[in-house]
């Protein structure tokens, strides 16, 4: 590859670093990824931006209310891989989405798959893992957000939302629904609105992600090989409920954890253990759970988090049952 | 002018805020900015994402960021 011989050119004839030592492999290994991955965000950023400025939030609500059982799940499942929300914006998403009568069960898939699977978290792994882990983690994905979902739906939880969902809905309705809706831009509008995302998303996350790649790169030159198999590999049963656990209090950077987990793997972790890892801090964030405490009573939350909790292990397990 | 922001404190809305106070500063124009942090008052709105801009009472911008110069475009 011609990122690869860059990066081998810069490395080992601009900085002289031998191929053999711990420094040059470190460094190379450093250079080829954040070039790779910086290529990568910009194009694919960009790309999902544009296509999102033609799915505002009513449209999302619009998408689901008119749906049946598990169509809604699966549908809300896919709606959420590309409409990410930011968690403040839960609680109204939450309140909109109930209010536009769309069922609880395909509510709970798209507040699952949102998070889990997000356009960041795929563009990385695709960067480093290649497409078929990709595709095993956002299938994984959303079959956790679609049996979740349903699972939710099934246990007509309704009575389990916060008197503050109804009180709010009692509200909105004396008000006579003044439910917005922004105008549709251009052409030229969604290109200018895709770039200036692009823009500010690249600034905000390449900082993390190259002090990220910094460390997966000092893992990659100095740790041994197969240090972590005593503890995070196959032979270790508890190494994904432990993965899990770990997870739910890292949020702020599933972005920055992916170039680390990709160094771990090299290291001996098992591949499902590093996926239950990954997918533990995405969707399982301590601040969501917070914020979505305001229209879910304790008994509710508290089973949407094991479920969440539960069906992770699950999926890592079989993943290191697979991936051999 | 008029503008409020909308938003519970969360990252992306202060840089809309940030972006918000450029374009004023930058168009050198008069405007006076209002930040909403009730969830209630939010809601009252009939606002399902944050975070969101209205200028003059109309919501233009809702459940993304937007750019300085998308602001200035909205406020010139």
């Amino acid at each position: 590859m011609v990122l690869q011989e860059l990066a081998d050119y810069i490395t080992y004839k601009l900085l002289g670093l031998a191929p053999s030592s711990h420094l040059g492999s470190a460094v190379n290994f450093f250079i080829y990824d954040t070039i790779k991955i910086l290529i990568l965000l910009t194009v694919l950023i960009f790309a999902i931006s544009f296509i999102r400025t033609y799915i505002p939030p009513h449209k999302v609500r619009e998408t689901l209310e008119k749906r049946h059982k598990y169509t809604g799940n699966i549908a809300a499942a896919l709606v959420g891989i590309i409409t990410p929300f930011c968690s403040c914006s839960a609680v109204p998403l939450f309140i909109g989405f109930v209010e536009a009568g769309v069922p609880l069960g395909a509510t709970f898939s798209f507040l699952i798959s949102s998070p889990l699977i997000n356009e960041i978290a795929i563009i990385l792994l695709l960067g480093l893992f290649g497409w078929e882990i990709t595709a095993i983690y956002i299938i994984s994905g959303l079959i956790i957000a679609i049996i979740g979902g349903i699972i939710i739906g099934e246990l007509r939880l309704e009575n389990q939302l916060e008197d503050y969902v109804y009180e709010t809905l009692e509200k909105l309705k004396k008000l006579g629904n003044p439910n917005i809706e922004t105008p549709d831009p251009t052409l030229k509008e969604r290109y200018i609105i895709a770039k200036n995302e692009t823009k500010d998303i690249l600034r905000r996350v390449t900082l993390y992600i190259i002090i990220a790649i910094a460390i997966g790169a000092w893992i990659h030159g100095y740790v041994p090989q197969d240090f972590l198999i005593k503890y995070a590999g196959q032979g270790n049963f508890l190494a994904v409920p432990v993965a899990v656990l770990i997870g739910v209090p890292l949020y702020s950077n599933a972005a920055g954890t992916i170039p680390l987990i990709s160094a771990l793997i090299e290291k001996g972790m098992a591949i499902g253990t590093a996926l239950a890892l990954m997918m533990s801090i995405t969707a399982l964030s301590l601040p969501e759970m917070i914020i979505l405490r305001k229209v879910m009573k304790p008994r509710l939350l508290a089973l949407f988090i094991t479920i969440l909790a539960i069906s992770i292990t699950i999926t890592g397990y079989i993943f290191n049952l697979i991936l051999r | 002018m008029k503008l409020r922001i909308y938003g519970v404190g969360c990252a992306n809305c202060e840089i809309l805020e940030k972006n918000t106070k450029e374009a004023i500063e930058e168009l050198g124009i008069e405007a006076e900015m209002e930040k909403i942090d009730d969830i209630d008052a939010i809601l009252e709105s009939g606002i399902t994402a944050l975070p969101a801009l209205a200028i003059d009472g109309e919501i233009k911008v809702m459940g993304r960021i937007a750019s300085k110069e998308e602001i200035k475009n909205l406020l010139s």
